[in-house]
């Protein structure tokens, strides 16, 4: 049958030189490259749940009366789309679990994307020839980051209408043109009746489609590419060992994936997440507080916390306070990732392809600063729960907002050089076991015996 | 005994399945059903690893990278094709430039129906829904009356007729006659200790929703911006950089409160366009 279809396919197509390579296509035995194929999965699994929630979800503005089973909401006037995912969550069957499953998705979905990418920063993986795809992989994450967004903010919910409140307002603090950028995408002054719609339209295809696009492109550099590993026996610049795709990597990557499907649909049974109907419908003029967004829009939200409060007034225009800490600190994050490789390449003047991938001690610099941005990002998360940690351990809220200032801007530098130290030091323990080892070598004696015989150091 | 392990491992994903059916058929709950499908994916995906790990032969495969770049005849002949191809484009220069003219003018004109995706700013930015003699009223259309607020309690209202409207939502406070510091213009904007301020946050436009009446601060739940009751709502701390813009207010004869007019400036965060 397999053999038949084979054939039958290279008759028509002569695809069986590049089905032969392909099969025997080898894929490097690593944990952590597993995590760009959780990413992948989670994608899939996105968008089957997601064609399933949008069969039920009515993407409307217009005010309805709440008249359906949840009795604390009676009467409430609320908007159409916001009355459809109650009735999608509380109303039919495995709704629930697939809206729940489909929002923890979407968490890990970030974070495997995030986690991948700090894999593929520490060892080097960025380098030539693959800057390109590191430049691909960024561009998914900032696609991922929106259609996040975009999702979290479709139920019309309370919280998620305040901060689409904040994005509207950040948008439109950019100079020049924020106000069109606000309107085109919102459809008119917050709150527009369009807004739903437009959302919707770029939640579930204008998101979804460059993803797809850009996943592909992502793949194909790969295939193209072979994948880069770490050093080893038999592994050089030239080369790539690992599993053969057929079967050996098919079925474990396939078991993988059944396998993420499980954590979402075990996550979306048994942790409620992003409980719409507590929170309450969006009203313009209340808000709930703590209000904590979904955990990666969290180091935004502390940056905003955190942001001066200067506002510029320059020949009669206005540059708002948003504009410094949500649109140039993330301008800039992201413009330092995007340019990375290109910026390390200038330093190290390293133009050479490379296969083999680095350790995270072989090369200090690029480690430091990979820590120092990381842990910029994560105290920005915690600023953005900075009302919580108030409470929790009741310190005055301004005194935790000038610590976190202080420490936005000191703890990268200390992160960093530590970190610098750190490789430094576990490269060289590194070197001396390495040259420890290479040195006790057994030769044959004369006699017939064996005796160790130091050698000159060998290769790295 | 490994492949045991396996067949057992794949009955118990089929078992889940027929569980999620019949759960999903009598309408247990989302935990049951959820546990029926979290143990079919599962075990099924543990199965498979298992076979890969434990029943298929370990090989290991090299793949030599020669793919790129490619060898240098191969990278001349692409460039010289290239060229040759070019110049042949490029010997009808004139053509060129009417080509790429065309070219522009059409790129140019398909961004002209992205400007209909943003409607023009109109009044919305710069002004709310509040006029001269707007009756002040509460979310739910009752109008304020002045004996109807104890001292020390805010209440958000609108403009009659525009209940629930999001940039005129407006804070109306009482706080003890006397204690507001009215700057010159805005001395008779607080009648008998009543003074309203805009509810839309001037750094990002969260409705300003706590008041710990105490120290007379207004504090935004978003960024937790602090606002002055008593100095004009000016911030003092947090990243907003504006005062609260404030309502003037008058009380009629028959004891309502009403604006004496709109918002003297535009209310919330701040855009380019404002001056
Ligand atoms: S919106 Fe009020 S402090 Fe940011």
């Amino acid at each position: 049958m397999i053999r038949r279809l084979v054939l039958a396919a290279d008759d028509r197509l002569g695809s069986s030189h590049f089905l032969k390579a392909a099969l025997r296509k080898a894929f490097p035995d690593h944990w952590s490259f597993m995590l760009g194929e959780i990413a992948l999965y989670c994608f899939i699994f996105l968008i089957l749940s997601g064609t399933f929630l949008g069969f039920f979800f009515d993407a409307s503005g217009a005010h309805v009366r709440y008249q359906g089973s949840y009795e604390a909401l009676h009467g409430a006037e609320v908007s159409a789309a916001y009355a459809s995912v109650i009735r999608l969550s509380l109303e039919t069957r495995t709704g629930l679990l697939i809206r729940q499953a489909h929002h923890w998705a979407a968490l890990i979905f970030v974070a495997a994307i995030a986690v991948h990418m700090c894999r593929v920063f520490f060892t080097g993986a960025f380098r030539r020839p693959r800057e390109i795809n590191w430049v691909v992989g960024l561009t998914l994450l900032l696609l991922a980051l929106g259609a996040g967004f975009t999702g979290y903010s479709l139920p019309d919910d309370l919280l998620s209408g305040t901060g689409l409140r904040i994005a509207y307002s950040v948008l439109l603090s950019v100079p020049f043109v924020g106000g069109y950028l606000a309107f085109m995408f919102f459809g008119g002054n917050f709150p527009a009746a369009q807004t739903s719609s437009r959302l919707f339209i770029t939640h579930i295809l204008f998101l979804p489609a460059l993803l797809a696009a850009a996943m592909t492109i992502h793949l194909a550099i790969i295939w193209r590419q072979k994948h880069s590993q770490f050093r080893g026996p038999g592994r050089t610049e030239h080369n790539v060992v690992g599993s053969p795709l057929w079967p050996n990597y098919a079925l474990k990557s396939i078991g993988l994936m059944f396998a993420v499907f499980a954590v979402m649909i075990g996550l979306g049974a048994f942790f409620e997440i992003n409980p719409i109907w507590s929170y309450g419908p969006y009203y313009p003029a209340n808000v709930s507080s703590p209000a904590q967004p979904d955990w990666y829009i969290g180091w935004l939200e502390g940056a905003l916390r955190l942001g001066p409060n200067w506002e510029l007034h320059v020949f009669n225009h206005t540059v708002p306070s948003p504009f410094w800490a949500g649109v140039l600190v993330p301008l800039f994050f992201f413009s330092l990732l995007y340019l990375w490789p290109f910026i390390e390449r200038r330093i190290t003047h390293d133009g050479d392809a490379h296969q083999l991938l680095d350790h995270p001690s072989d090369v200090p610099a690029r480690t430091a600063v990979g820590a120092a941005v990381l842990s910029f990002a994560i105290i920005l998360t915690f600023a953005g729960a900075d009302d919580v940690m108030a409470k929790l351990f009741s310190i005055p809220l301004e005194r935790l907002v000038a610590i976190f200032q202080v420490l936005v801007l000191v703890l990268p530098a200390v992160v960093g050089l530590l970190a610098f130290e750190i490789a430094r030091e576990v490269r060289a323990r590194r070197q001396a076991l390495r040259n420890a080892e290479s040195r006790i070598i057994y030769a044959r004696t004369e006699a017939g015996g064996f005796a160790q015989r130091p050698e000159p150091e060998a290769d790295k | 005994m490994k492949l045991f392990a396996i067949a057992v491992t794949f009955s118990i994903s089929l078992i889940a399945s027929v569980f999620f059916m019949i759960a999903y058929a009598l309408n247990l709950s989302t935990q049951l059903q959820g546990l029926g499908l979290f143990v079919a994916l599962g075990a099924l995906g543990a199965g498979i690893v298992l076979w890969a790990l434990y029943a298929l032969p370990q090989r290991q495969t090299v793949n030599a990278i020669e793919d790129y770049p490619s060898d240098e005849s191969d990278r001349a002949g692409a460039e010289e094709t290239l060229n040759r191809g070019t110049g042949e484009l490029e010997r009808r220069s004139f053509i060129m430039r009417f080509f790429f003219g065309a070219i522009g003018a059409l790129g140019l004109a398909a961004l002209f129906p992205f400007r209909s995706l943003a409607p023009r700013f109109g009044r919305g930015l710069y002004h709310t829904k509040w006029t001269s003699g707007s009756r002040l009223v509460r979310e739910d259309g009752t109008p304020v009356k002045v004996a109807e607020l104890a001292v020390g309690s805010v209440v958000t209202v609108f403009p009659d007729g525009a209940a629930g409207d999001e940039s005129s939502q407006t804070l109306l406070l009482r706080v003890p006659p006397g204690t507001i510091q009215a700057t010159k213009g805005r001395a008779d904007w607080a009648p008998r200790g009543y003074v309203a301020f805009s509810k839309v946050c001037t750094h990002a436009g969260c409705p300003v929703g706590l008041y710990r009446a105490s120290s007379f601060e207004l504090l935004c739940p978003c960024h937790q911006s602090v606002f002055d009751v008593v100095n004009e709502a000016r911030p003092i701390s947090g990243p907003a950089s504006r005062a609260l813009p404030q309502l003037p207010l008058a009380i009629d004869s028959e004891g309502y409160l009403r604006a004496q007019n709109d918002f003297s400036e535009p209310i919330g965060p701040g855009f380019w366009q404002r001056s």
